[in-house]
């Protein structure tokens, strides 16, 4: 039975820090066949992936377990390299190719064809003479073998359009010799439309030659154009292997999202509130926000007052760049109000001023000083925006340790942060204990608006359950408004009273957490759910 | 129209792309004028310091293109050179023979150090300039520690002519008259036609012998190589050319009119060959015709008495100048093999690099140990044109006065080719010798002028080391992907494709 | 055993080396029969006349900017400052008129140019520093070499009428060494100076118990600014600077502007050069000029480094400790060498040799001192 297949991963289970990120996976891909790899963030897709191309974070972390076979031979791929002996190549997410180098040479990076000359018999290879004409011959034989005949092989990369960029790595990938397994990931990521028809085209007739392809992609109606079969995961668990004929769109969200929800907040914070539409807390107008990577594009939303409301999506659609606008971190456009006043995102501290506080997903980035004492990381904002924990001598504003010390105590008190002491540097604490301090810092400002970023986002169990009852606490008891912006929909369906999936920058959708997975599954995926029916 | 648009803004480009070049002649010229020294002294200054710089400068290349930046470095090369030139002296050996010696011992003491310095270059990625600055102090206190106190005074060396009298240490000055003094450039032409003959020789006979043993392909080029050279060794024997060639020097005039000829050969040839052999049409005939043309009309030139005068004052020693056209041959050869295109794949981005499956690490060891060597080479000439050498000074300004000038003549941290360091030696010691005449001439006082040269070169650098860290830090701050082509939806989300929903 | 482990870790290798060879050296001199009051006299005096330039990398550290070999700025802003306040001096003829009080008043007049200098100069060396931000290094030490170089030029051109700053019969120029014996030379550290310049009143500022010379005006100068930066970095403007340099992004978001911050950082830093370099002439009793302050840099940022800094973070102690081993290395080793073997230059490699290798174990230990 297993030879029909090209690859089979089999069982595989991989363990980071004891965490169980892959639980058994199965994975089979047979020859000339586009095979789509679907699940969530943090569905186990890239682990998965590293475990394919024998990457060394694998090795650095202990190995894994199962069993890889190609044409039901088991192999045991340990770097990179082996992979590519094995004729497994990857068009990767990020280019690796070199702007100022022209196109044959991004080509044939790393695998230049030499002419022996005198020197080089003595001397060994690297001192062989290039040989441009046969390399650029072959060159253009694999730019024309995925149809780019207008791709000048002379021509410098830089300046080219991303798409042709994409094609010239499809290329060198092609030219790789005895390559039969292609792994794309995220490749439609940053095309425009007709580019990305372009490279489904050129996947099927890459396919048609007998390579077999791993699709990775989020964009579920592209699996459903041109996939074969697929593999679904969650939570980094093997789902099911269909093919694509047998299945429908609102199927594979359902698949991909299905599970129950953990009550993760005791019942009794539960209690209900006065939400109304007439107070609102805040508010976005047209709002852009300039980060890479997560742009934010014309946001409009109402969040009222009192409200938990939950911002979720995929990675890369725009859900980070909101608050990081907000903060100032990167530049925005379009209106923001608070509690009807316009915020001058262009202030540095504006939003702070404004009793907006926020616990950022990047903690040891941007939510810590990582070198400096958790007092310190505490009382900082508050210190600096608020004029707190300092004491007037003449003109000058020095440190109150006496109060800081105190405050930080309670805070570490409260949130139950495990430290030998308010001097403890931050950078010494375990990640749910960092989360804590950060939270503790959001508090110290008193905010009206809280807005948390991931923040369960790689700490414990039992930090996580503290982290979100002390946000449903401080909602239900003193009234904060609370967004919360996280990957993880369970935790935005446990907590939230509304919930925003942010798709292409805009909101998609604005949802209930009673909603069904379904539609959970398709608004994350952007599909509207009547034409998924 | 479009036609002169183009133009202007090609001169546009040339002139913004050449700035520092450009500014920095213009201040030379203006130093030339003010200093009213004749040009024989000016012309035969410049090309003695071409003689004893231009092969360090060279030797700032590859680091260069391997992603090293200014290698800061090369002061090491130079110690290794000064180590063998101690050695050579101390055993009382001269001449030639001492100076191969030399070589011999620098070589290896220069692989070794930059082994070690790529070695820990590669532990502080992107910080290898300041780290080569660094190291280049900390190497010239190692040195001293070597000549004042180990030699003499640990191991016991009895020559009153290099150790202090009456203490330990090597003395402030060697003197080299008399032992490696023009030991490179007192080499007579007629034994340099004689050497390249009989290298080329058995250069060529190895290949005959791994023809035989199937291992080498010979070609038409080895043989019209070998005869070209056959036939200058032969034209050395005819009375009138030998007693040309038996001097070791070449009076400019001479060279210029040599080199024009040899120029205008090649520049037939690639006539005759588009012409008879490629049937090209005839309007690529029109580079190469105005091209012989300007030869021309440069060798006109020489017939002004005013020029022909300078010209036929300054003398060259050959075998330096060999060299420096040898190593600009080596750098550029460099790059057409497997290890030239790795650096520069590694120069651009290590990433990619590592990617791409080459080994970037032992890449920059290599560039640094080739620039390394290159540069103790380079020491080696320089000290033996200049015939003292200054124990505790030859080589602490040379990385210094070496990248500025490569600088000056318009490279950058992450560019540099052989043309820049030439045209950058030129300007940048030019400057050099009529600074303090000018200085005098204009504040009546020729320190001034001396101290302008200096600032002049810390300045260049500095100037351009931020221009290229300001660069970076916009690449940082606005990363190339930038909003047009985001700006446009992936894929419209309601778009799902009718066949696909059964 | 664990302690142990940790002490030593706190300590660090190169601290650990220097510190054991200072100790030693120490030993061998009294062994050999040197008056310890009188080396200690030494240490202490090189100690304070080096401290405030070693002080001034503590602001550049804290503001993110790395160290600041361009601390040659703020030395040429001091050294033009007292060469203006001298040649003032020398026109109204002050020692005349004031007396006692004309040192005084030309030190308070050197300060003052000198602060006004670095604080302009270091405000537009921030704004450089601030493009050019991941080789704040390279730029600086050549932006440092630069201004010495360019400073070369002014020194050449001035033409100063006191006879203690320029070249007699000449019109143009000063000297490579100005003597401040009739100026500011020695007024809070040397002994001699105090007791023929000062009234009695004042005799405190410097003393002698027997062998051992106590500079307590100087020492008082230092340990106030000393105490000046700890307390800065305790005020909110101080805190908001450190976590710049600590985290711009984590600072960012807390409503700060880091450039800013970082421009104020340098500004001090350059300031603290100015003020360090005439406390430095103060003691050493002669200006310095042309290319004597050019390593400077070098080794103030060694000193820093020695005292256990990082190129991330500084503390005062870093720098007390610092400058205390490097110059006490250098004090101890000139007679003890002399006494093995007669090579007077050995201190003076030995410098060169531990300034560039701990600048350079300090790189490497940071990747270069970039994030």
């Amino acid at each position: 039975m297993d030879d029909q297949y090209l690859l089979s991963m089999k069982n595989i289970s991989k363990e980071y820090f004891g965490n169980r990120v892959l639980k058994g996976v199965n994975l089979n891909v047979k020859p000339g066949e586009i095979h789509a790899l679907v699940g969530e963030n943090g569905a186990g897709k890239s682990t998965l992936m590293n475990i394919l191309f024998g990457m060394p974070v694998i090795y650095s972390t202990g190995g894994f377990e199962g069993e890889i076979q190609i044409n039901g031979e088991s192999i045991s791929i340990d770097s990179p390299h082996t992979a590519m002996n094995c004729g497994i190549g990857m068009v990767h997410q990020e280019f690796m190719l070199i702007p100022e180098f022209n196109v044959t040479e991004n080509i044939k990076l790393g695998r230049e064809i030499g002419e022996p000359t005198a020197l080089s018999k003595i001397f060994g290879n690297l001192l062989e003479k290039m040989n441009w004409t046969q390399m650029s011959k072959e060159a253009r034989k694999a730019l024309d073998s995925i149809g780019m005949m207008n791709i000048d092989e002379y021509a410098k990369v830089a300046g080219m359009p991303i798409g042709y960029k994409q094609f010239i790595e499809i290329a060198r990938e092609i030219d790789k010799t005895g390559i039969k397994l292609l792994v794309f990931d995220e490749p439609t990521a940053v095309l425009t439309e007709g580019e990305a028809d372009r490279l489904l085209e050129i996947m099927r007739l890459i396919a048609e030659k007998g390579i077999a392809i791993i699709f990775i992609t989020h964009r579920l109606t592209e699996v459903m154009a041109v996939a074969d079969s697929m593999t679904i995961l969650r939570d980094g668990e093997f789902v099911v292997r269909k093919d694509v004929k047998d299945i429908t769109l609102a199927k594979i969200a359902e698949l991909m999202i299905g599970r129950q929800i953990d009550k993760l907040v005791d019942d009794s914070l539960l209690a209900s509130r006065n939400l109304s539409d007439d107070k609102i807390a805040l508010e976005f107008k047209d709002y852009h926000v300039d980060m890479p990577g997560e742009r934010v594009k014309g946001m409009n939303i109402k969040i009222r007052e009192g409200e938990i409301f939950g911002f979720g999506g995929l990675a890369g659609q725009g859900k980070i760049g909101i608050a990081n606008g907000i903060i100032g971190l990167f530049e925005t456009q379009g209106d923001v109000f608070a509690f009807g006043k316009r915020l001058d995102l262009s202030k540095l501290g504006e939003a702070l001023r404004n009793d907006i506080a926020f616990v950022s997903e990047d903690r040891r980035g941007v939510g810590l000083l990582l070198g400096e004492s958790v007092e310190r990381n505490i009382t900082f904002t508050a210190m600096q925006i608020k004029d707190q924990f300092l004491r007037r001598i003449g003109p000058m504003k020095i440190l109150d340790k006496a109060k800081a010390d105190q405050h930080t105590r309670e805070m570490i008190k409260l949130f139950d942060i495990r430290c030998t002491g308010p001097s403890q540097t931050a950078g010494s604490l375990s990640g749910g204990n960092q989360q804590k301090v950060c939270l503790a810092r959001a508090i110290t400002m008193d905010p009206k608006i809280l807005i948390v970023s991931e923040p369960t986002r790689g700490i414990d169990i039992g930090a996580k359950k503290l982290v979100l009852e002390y946000l449903t606490k401080i909602n239900r008891e003193q009234g904060t408004t609370i967004v919360m912006i996280s990957s993880e929909l369970v935790e935005l369906r446990s907590l939230c009273d509304r919930i925003a999936i942010v798709s292409e920058g805009k909101v998609f959708s604005v949802m209930k957490p009673d909603d069904s997975d379904a539609a959970f599954g398709l608004a994350m995926a952007g599909v509207r759910e009547e034409e998924a029916v | 129209m479009s036609q002169k648009t183009d133009f202007f803004k090609k001169a546009g480009s040339f002139l913004f792309d050449n700035k520092v070049m450009i500014a920095f002649a213009a201040i030379c010229l203006a130093a030339i004028v003010l200093s009213g020294s004749p040009m024989t002294f000016i012309v035969d200054g410049v090309f003695t310091r071409i003689t004893r710089n231009t092969f360090t400068v060279l030797a700032l290349i590859i680091p260069v293109l391997a992603g090293l930046g200014l290698n800061f470095g090369i002061v090491i090369g130079a110690i290794a050179a000064q180590i063998a030139v101690f050695c050579v002296v101390y055993w009382g050996l001269g001449g030639f023979g001492g100076m191969l010696l030399s070589v011999l011992i620098a070589t290896p003491l220069a692989v070794l150090f930059g082994y070690l310095v790529g070695k820990l270059f590669n532990r502080m990625k992107g910080a290898e300039m300041i780290a080569g600055l660094i190291l280049g102090y900390f190497a010239d206190g190692l040195y001293q520690l070597l000549f004042l106190v180990i030699i003499g005074g640990v191991i016991p060396v009895n020559n009153p002519k290099l150790i202090i009298s009456g203490g330990v240490g090597v003395k402030n000055t060697i003197d080299l008259t008399g032992n490696l003094k023009y030991a490179i450039d007192s080499v007579r032409m007629v034994d340099i036609v004689t050497v390249v003959f009989y290298v080329v020789l058995a250069v060529t006979l190895i290949k005959v012998i791994l023809h035989l043993l199937k291992k080498y392909q010979l070609n038409k080029g080895d043989f019209i190589f070998f005869g070209i050279v056959g036939l200058l060794f032969g034209i050395s024997y005819i009375p009138v050319v030998e007693k040309f060639l038996s001097t070791d020097r070449l009076i400019l005039l001479d060279a210029l009119t040599a080199v024009l000829i040899v120029l205008a050969i090649l520049q037939l040839i690639k006539i005759v060959r588009s012409i008879w052999i490629d049937k090209e049409p005839l309007k690529t005939l029109v580079k190469p015709i105005v091209t012989l043309l300007v030869y021309g009309l440069i060798y006109a030139l020489t017939f002004i008495p005013e020029i022909e005068e300078v010209l036929s004052y300054v003398k060259l020693p050959v075998l330096p100048f060999l060299l420096i056209a040898g190593l600009c041959w080596f750098n550029q050869k460099i790059l057409s093999t497997r290890l030239g295109q790795n650096m520069r794949t590694v120069g651009q981005s290590q990433s990619v690099a590592m990617a791409s499956g080459i080994d970037v690490d032992k890449t920059r060891v290599i560039a640094m140990i080739i620039s390394t060597v290159l540069a103790s080479w380079g020491q080696l000439i320089f000290l033996q044109n200049i015939g003292t050498f200054s124990t505790y000074g030859a080589h602490t300004q040379i990385a210094q006065f070496a990248i500025a000038a490569l600088l000056v003549g318009g490279a950058s941290v992450q560019k540099a080719t052989n043309k820049q360091a030439i045209i950058g030696v030129i300007l940048f010691h030019t400057l050099f010798i009529v600074a303090p005449e000018a200085g005098k001439q204009l504040f009546d006082n020729a320190q001034i002028g001396e101290y302008f040269r200096v600032f002049v070169s810390y300045g260049v650098i500095a100037l351009s080391l931020a221009m290229h860290a300001w660069t970076q830090f916009k690449k940082e701050v606005q990363p190339p992907t930038g909003g047009a082509d985001l700006e446009i939806p992936a894929l419209p989300a309601v778009t799902v494709k009718q066949q696909t929903l059964k | 055993m664990k302690t142990i482990k940790d002490i030593y870790e706190n300590i660090g290798l190169p601290r650990l080396i220097i510190g054991v060879f200072f100790i030693f050296l120490v030993v061998v001199s009294i062994v050999l029969g040197f008056s310890p009051a009188a080396l200690f006299s030494d240490v202490v005096r090189r100690w304070l006349m080096y401290g405030t330039l070693v002080l001034a990398m503590v602001p550049g550290i804290q503001s993110g900017i790395g160290l600041n070999f361009g601390v040659s700025l703020g030395i040429s802003a001091g050294l033009l400052g007292s060469v203006f306040a001298m040649e003032i001096s020398f026109l109204r003829n002050w020692n005349e008129v004031l007396g006692a009080g004309a040192p005084w008043l030309t030190l308070l007049l050197a300060l003052l140019f000198g602060i006004i200098m670095a604080a302009i100069l270091g405000t537009l060396y921030g704004l450089l520093l601030n493009r050019v931000k991941g080789s704040e290094m390279t730029v600086s030490t050549y932006v440092g070499f630069s201004v010495i170089a360019f400073m070369n030029i002014v020194w050449l051109s001035l033409a100063f009428k006191n006879g203690e700053l320029s070249w007699p019969l000449q019109g143009q120029g000063l000297r490579n060494t100005a003597s401040l014996s009739g100026s500011f030379g020695g007024l809070l550290s040397n002994p001699d100076v105090v007791q023929s310049t000062q009234p009695a009143w004042l005799q405190w500022l410097a003393f002698k118990i027997g062998d051992f010379t106590l500079p307590l005006g100087l020492i008082l100068v230092f340990a106030l600014l000393c105490f000046s930066v700890w307390l800065f970095f305790r005020s909110k403007l101080g805190i908001a600077m450190s976590g710049a340099g600590e985290n711009q992004l984590f600072t960012t978001s807390s409503g700060i502007d880091v450039d800013r911050k970082r421009i104020q950082g340098t500004a001090i830093s350059t300031v603290l050069g100015a003020i360090g370099i005439i406390l430095y002439a103060q003691t050493y009793g002669f200006l310095q000029l042309y290319n004597a302050p050019l390593m400077m840099g070098f080794a103030s940022v060694a000193s820093i480094l020695i005292g256990g800094a990082s190129v991330r973070r500084a503390k005062i102690s870093h720098v007390l400790i610092g400058t205390l081993l490097f110059q006490g290395i250098l004090v101890t080793a000139l007679p003890v060498v002399n006494e093995v073997i007669e090579i007077g230059t050995l201190p003076e490699v030995l410098r060169i040799i531990i300034s560039n290798g701990i600048i350079l174990y300090a790189l490497s230990k940071t990747k270069g001192g970039n994030q």
